[in-house]
């Protein structure tokens, strides 16, 4: 390259460019209003401390073991949530009796905000890592499995009807055509679902003592002392972890979904 | 020896109750390629599912090789109009080839045949891209090649050649009548291209609109092999497409007054 890079390189290289610009604008409002006196310092503490104490976390054993809690909670909940949907998805999706027989049960449960569970599920499943998992999963189960249900409606007739005029069977078909064609979507849904999963999971860790985690460590720092400037830190690291998921996501989707245009 | 295929009082339905084909009866022999002529909407495609065996029939029967079709017959492929459509875009041209390929074959063999029908559409050097790589006509070659690979007696082809342009669908005609050629297949050929059919076709069905009935069997006696410049301007062919664009007129017989 060098000299002359390509155009998907430099495109690649303006937009991350412009999003520095855009996150050194916002650290650079965060410091000014900090030290502006509009709020007091302990509250809102400027850009420049929070990113030290950022640092300071960082470097710290039990923070690490923390963000190691809740990021292996948050994989094991997304792995479980796609090892439920996908099937349940495919499912619902290939055959409409199914769909009819589960739909008002389907629509009763997905409103309810996943959040309001939580004491249910401390009530049922106890104070361990077992509730936050299990809540993140319900959270993380709804937006794959639609997905991958409009995935299947939208798969073509002409490739099905091709399917059936070669003599495809069901599992080959299943395979080689239906897997592939859904995997874009499910993909996105596996995106929506990694943000809802991680709220979940901090939300439980926040509220529930004894669920070691991110959020766990915000609400520790939170109270009696009222370390914002920590809690602050926390935040952004949660925050950190979710961008690195989803340029996981972006990178898988290059990979082995480049020839789609779901995007 | 019975005929390839035999349609005798095809009736089908569609779901809503409305007749799409009433009683329609034509033949095929080997070796032939016959091209149904007709106007859009007429039924066209309905026949040629209900021949692959994709929709079964609500009244009549199809014989292929003298046997009643019950699901997809053996030793039959379809080329369907929508390419961009029929072929998998998340796999390579190579795979998109050896989908229709029969299960028992071993692996060099599934090679072999995807070398083989890739090159008679002049691909052999696309096999790993993908379909979304590839233009209108190369992709259209693509499906005429997982055709092939079959080794089909009998293809059937619905309005294969309409979604590309004129320089392409030239290309792609001249290309169907070697390839037929070549593997010694009979073909029937949907479209609604007064000139593609007789071109292409050693008969010609006319067919009247829904619900779709033969009222027209036109020979075509023209010299072989067939040249886009030269048998297009032969009066043979210019007389059989005047004959085939009066009937699809007036499938009831030409009016009384007479012509200027």
């Amino acid at each position: 390259m060098g000299a002359n890079p390509s155009p998907a390189r430099r495109r690649r290289t303006t937009v991350a460019v412009r999003g520095a610009v855009g996150l050194l604008a916002f650290l650079a409002v965060g410091e000014v209003v900090g030290r502006s006196g509009l709020v007091a310092p302990e509250l809102l503490p400027p850009s420049s401390v929070v990113l030290a104490r950022l640092a300071e976390i960082v470097g710290d054993p039990a923070f690490r073991a923390d963000v190691v809690a809740t990021v292996l909670a948050w994989v094991i909940s997304l792995g479980l949530a796609l090892a439920i949907a996908l099937p349940a998805g495919l499912l619902l999706g290939s055959v409409p009796g199914v769909r009819i027989a589960t739909r008002a049960l389907v629509e009763f449960l997905r409103p309810i905000p996943s959040v309001a569970l939580i004491p249910l599920a401390v009530v049922l499943i106890g104070q361990g890592p077992g509730s936050k998992i299990a809540l993140a999963v319900y959270a993380a189960v709804w937006p794959i499995m639609f997905n991958t249900i409009y995935a299947v409606a939208d798969v073509d007739p002409v490739l099905r009807e091709t399917a059936a005029a070669f003599r495809v069977g069901r599992g080959r078909f299943v395979a080689r055509v239906l897997l592939p064609a859904v995997a874009p979507f499910v993909l996105t849904g596996v995106r929506l679902a990694a943000a809802i999963a991680l709220i979940l999971l901090v939300s439980t860790e926040l509220l529930v003592g004894g669920a070691r985690g991110i959020g766990e460590f915000i609400t520790q720092a939170g109270s009696g002392g009222g370390r914002m400037d920590l809690v602050l830190a926390a935040t952004v690291v949660a925050g950190l972890v979710g961008l690195g998921a989803n340029a996981l996501c972006t990178a898988v989707q290059r990979r082995w979904l480049s020839w789609s245009d779901v995007p | 020896m019975a005929p390839m295929l035999e349609v005798r009082d095809l009736v089908v339905d569609y779901g809503d109750g409305t007749r799409v084909l009433d009683g329609l009866s034509l033949a095929v022999a080997r070796d032939e390629v016959v091209c149904l002529l007709g106007p859009s909407g007429c039924g066209k495609s309905t026949l040629l599912r209900a021949v692959a065996g994709l929709r079964p029939p609500d009244g009549g029967t199809v014989l292929v090789r003298g046997r009643p079709v019950d699901g997809v017959p053996d030793g039959l492929a379809v080329v369907f109009q929508d390419y961009g459509r029929s072929l998998m875009p998340w796999s390579t041209v190579a795979r998109n080839v050896a989908f229709g390929l029969p299960r028992d074959l071993d692996r060099p063999t599934r090679a072999a045949r995807v070398r083989e029908a890739l090159g008679s559409v002049g691909l052999a050097d696309v096999a790993d891209r993908r379909p979304g790589q590839l233009s209108g006509g190369m992709a259209q070659r693509v499906a005429i090649a997982r055709a092939l690979a079959c080794r089909p007696t009998l293809m059937l082809m619905d309005e294969p050649f309409a979604s590309v342009d004129a320089q392409t669908r030239a290309d792609l005609e001249d290309l169907l009548l070697r390839v037929r050629r070549e593997y010694g297949t009979t073909v029937l050929l949907v479209t609604h291209d007064i000139d593609e059919s007789v071109y292409l076709g050693d008969r010609v069905l006319v067919l009247s609109p829904r619900p779709a009935a033969v009222v027209d069997d036109l020979t075509v006696d023209l010299p072989s092999p067939r040249d886009q410049i030269t048998t297009r301007e032969d009066d043979g062919f210019v007389r059989l497409r005047t004959r085939a664009a009066e009937r699809l007129r007036y499938p009831d017989g030409a009016p009384e007054t007479p012509r200027a």
